[in-house]
C-alpha cells in the first residue's frame, strides 16, 4: 500500500500535493489529518497542516492479480485483459493455448475460477463488483449450446407430457434457459433444488 | 500443487500466516491436506460448501494437467 506524508500551509494545500505525487484523485485514498494548521501571530508560532494521504487498493486490480497468480501456478500462460464496462462490472478475457485447461468440462473450471476472483474483488470493494470471466469466446458458445438444449428439452417435456430436469448450472446459465424458453407458450420452467446444485425443470403446460 | 493450494487460500483468509499444505500418497493418488486457522474454516468451505468446491475444482484441474489424480482435503 503507497503512502505520502505532506505538509501545507491549510489540510487542501496539504492533500492536493499528496495527490499530485500519487497520481490520484480523491476517490481513490484515504486521508488521515496528523496535524492541524496553526496561524500563529505575525507569522510567529506558525505551523503547517500534515496529512497522511493512503492510496486504496483497487479491488478489481486485486482480483485480477489473484487470478493471474493461480493460472501461473496451475502451470497456464495466459494473458489476461480486464474491460471494465460501468462501476460494477467487469470483463475478464483470457487468452493462451492451454485454455481448454481452464475451461473444464462445461465451464466448471472457469466458473469456479470466476467465483473465487469475485469473492476476492468484493472482499475489498465498497460496492458489489461482478467479473466475468471468458476464455475463446467460451461463454458465447456455452449461451448457443444452451439455447438448443432448452428448445430440445422443451421438445421433450410436450412431447412425453412430463417434467424434464436439466443438469445443475450456475444462476447466469439457468437464467439463459428461462429467458429463451419464455415466449414458448406450451411449456413452463422453474429452478428447483439448493445451491450449487440448483436445476432448471421444464413443465408440460396443462 | 502446495504452492496454488496456498495461493487460491490465502487472499480469503483472515491468518494466512496459519496456512499448511502437506500431502500424503495413497493408492488413489496424492491427498493435499490444507490446514487453516479454526476462525477461517467458514472462509475456505462457504455456504454450502461452495467454496470448497470451486478450490477443488481448480485443485482437480491443475491435478489433471500433470495426469495426477488429486484429492483435497480441508482440516483446522
Amino acid at each position: 500500500m503507497r503512502e505520502v506524508i505532506k505538509n501545507g500551509k491549510s489540510i487542501d494545500e496539504a492533500i492536493e500535493q499528496a495527490l499530485e505525487e500519487l497520481h490520484a484523485t480523491l476517490d481513490q485514498v484515504t486521508i488521515d489529518v496528523l496535524e492541524e494548521p496553526k496561524r500563529g501571530l505575525l507569522g510567529i508560532g506558525a505551523k503547517p497542516a500534515i496529512v497522511k494521504v493512503i492510496l486504496k487498493e483497487n479491488p478489481i486490480e486485486k482480483a485480477i492479480n489473484y487470478l493471474r497468480d493461480i493460472v501461473e501456478k496451475m502451470g497456464v500462460i495466459v494473458e489476461i485483459k480486464a474491460t471494465q464496462h460501468d462501476e460494477r462490472n467487469v470483463e475478464c478475457q483470457l487468452t493462451g493455448d492451454d485454455l481448454a485447461l481452464l475451461i473444464g468440462k462445461r465451464g466448471h473450471t472457469l466458473n469456479a475460477l470466476q467465483y473465487l476472483t469475485n469473492l476476492v474483488a468484493n472482499k475489498h470493494s465498497d460496492h458489489k463488483l461482478k467479473i466475468v470471466l471468458d476464455a475463446e469466446n467460451y461463454r458465447a458458445r456455452r449461451k448457443e449450446s444452451l439455447e438448443i438444449l432448452a428448445e430440445r428439452m422443451a421438445h421433450k417435456a410436450v412431447r412425453n407430457r412430463r417434467k424434464v430436469k436439466l443438469d445443475p448450472m450456475p444462476a447466469y446459465e439457468r437464467k439463459i434457459v428461462h429467458t429463451v424458453l419464455q415466449p414458448n407458450r406450451h411449456i413452463k420452467t422453474a429452478s428447483e433444488g439448493e445451491e450449487p446444485h440448483r436445476y432448471v425443470t421444464i413443465s408440460p403446460e396443462s | 500443487m502446495d504452492e496454488l493450494i496456498a495461493a487460491i487460500v490465502k487472499p480469503l483468509v483472515n491468518f494466512p500466516e496459519d496456512i499448511q499444505v502437506s500431502s500424503e500418497n495413497s493408492e488413489d493418488g496424492i491427498t493435499y491436506i490444507l490446514t487453516v486457522n479454526k476462525e477461517d474454516m467458514g472462509k475456505v468451505i462457504g455456504k454450502k460448501g461452495r467454496i470448497a468446491g470451486a478450490i477443488r475444482t481448480i485443485v482437480h484441474a491443475a491435478g489433471r494437467a500433470q495426469h495426477q489424480d488429486v484429492q483435497l482435503s480441508i482440516r483446522e
